[in-house]
């Protein structure tokens, strides 16, 4: 079986072995980018379609990022015959019990809440994984609340959101992520009341 | 050894779970699910046939000295080319196995079954090996995947049995290991009667 080992021959080996690997996965690269892109995509049109009214324009051709203490978050405006209709705002906690969250919270142009997303989380299965929709109903409260005199916070610490039992530490990192969203629609809507004005 | 016992030999003699109790990191770590651990299984076995094949075939040119890098570097590019094949079209399961998916590079049966078949055997026997060690992993998960999904969350391949919650304790780690140790149990005690 195996060769006797020489320098020449071990430097050679590896060489041709990782030149091989890498062309191949080059390769292999070059023919998944493009689907790898696509779902990428699809997967974010699909969250915007679910959390914002109906909208007859592209969100993610118009998307523009906001910042907010040095963290940028991508908008995605809702546009119905040149109007907006609402924000699809991709959002993040770091407070989750498992790391990050990601969201898409949905705002209408008032600013209640219409809809909201996970897009990605490690919160445990059963206990916190519970914040994504249909496994329990812990995001359908959310749902035309208004965050001006809805508090994002959980009742234990003394807001007007029902926790998931045994879950509260993923409630309150939701509750961070929607409430960071909500900051950044106020940016939003008085950006285009700046523009509305001189127009008056 | 005839070619089919090959392959059956990886799924009860020589089980890499029940009997050799390899790999235990994915094994526990991703079967939350019956899905989940199909999804694992049948990547793994993909990584298991492909690496025994190539390793299988230049083993006789690798200095011994740079045998095992060598191995590695092989089980690694598909490691990868199967972690862009599933980002691509099955983003779903991707995302939920994560960061199993490049791991499997280091699960020890992928590299013991390189070292210690694939190196000394032939093309064909070391495909028809890792397939048989690949089917006998998937089988093993799908099960543990099935049992902590039913006793977790009331629910097989995401239907839903019994309404309401399950035992939570069989989704998290500690239910890994019971699980696995009943079936661990029971595995061999069949297996001891067949043979």
């Amino acid at each position: 079986m195996a060769k006797v080992s020489s320098l020449k021959n071990m430097v050679m080996t590896l060489l041709a072995i990782c030149f091989v690997a890498s062309a191949l996965l080059a390769g292999v690269y070059a023919i998944t980018k493009e689907p790898i892109d696509a779902a990428q995509i699809a997967k974010t049109n699909y969250a915007i379609a679910k959390v914002v009214p109906k909208f007859d324009n592209d969100p993610s051709a118009d998307m523009f990022a906001k910042e907010i203490d040095g963290k940028s978050f991508n908008v995605y405006p809702a546009k119905q015959g040149g109007a907006i209709v609402g924000y699809a705002i991709e959002t993040f906690s770091t407070r989750g019990f498992g790391g990050r969250i990601i969201l898409m919270v949905g705002f209408n142009a008032d600013g209640t809440i219409n809809n909201t997303a996970v897009l990605s989380h490690t919160e445990t299965p059963g206990l916190g994984d519970k914040m994504v929709e249909g496994k329990s109903n812990f995001s359908v409260q959310f749902k035309g609340k208004n965050p001006a005199d809805f508090k994002l916070i959980v009742k234990k610490d003394g807001g007007d959101v029902d926790a998931i039992t045994a879950s509260t530490i993923s409630s309150r990192a939701f509750c961070d992520a929607v409430s960071k969203a909500y900051d950044v629609y106020k940016i939003c809507a008085k950006d285009v009341e700046k523009k509305e004005v001189p127009n008056e | 050894m005839s070619k089919l016992s090959l392959i059956t030999k990886g799924i009860i003699k020589e089980n890499p779970t029940f009997v050799l109790v390899l790999g235990m990191c994915p094994t526990l770590g991703t079967t939350t699910s019956a899905m989940n651990g199909l999804g694992m299984g049948l990547a793994t076995l993909f990584v298991l046939t492909m690496s025994n094949i190539v390793v299988s075939a230049v083993s006789g040119f690798i200095p011994g000295k740079v045998r095992i890098p060598s191995f590695i570097v092989i089980i690694a590019t598909f490691v990868t080319v199967l972690q862009f094949v599933m980002q691509a079209f099955t983003p779903g399961l991707y995302a939920t196995l994560g960061i199993f998916i490049p791991l499997i590079v280091v699960n020890c049966i992928v590299l013991g079954r390189a070292e210690a078949f694939a190196s000394k055997n032939s093309v064909g026997d070391s495909a028809l090996d890792g397939i048989g060690i690949g089917l006998g992993f998937t089988l093993a998960l799908t099960v543990l995947g099935m049992v902590r999904e039913l006793l977790g969350s009331a629910s097989i391949f995401g239907i839903k049995l019994i309404e309401g919650d399950g035992i939570l304790v069989f989704i998290l780690a500690p239910g890994a290991f019971i699980a696995l140790g009943y079936l661990l149990v029971l595995f061999n005690k069949l297996k001891a009667k067949i043979s």
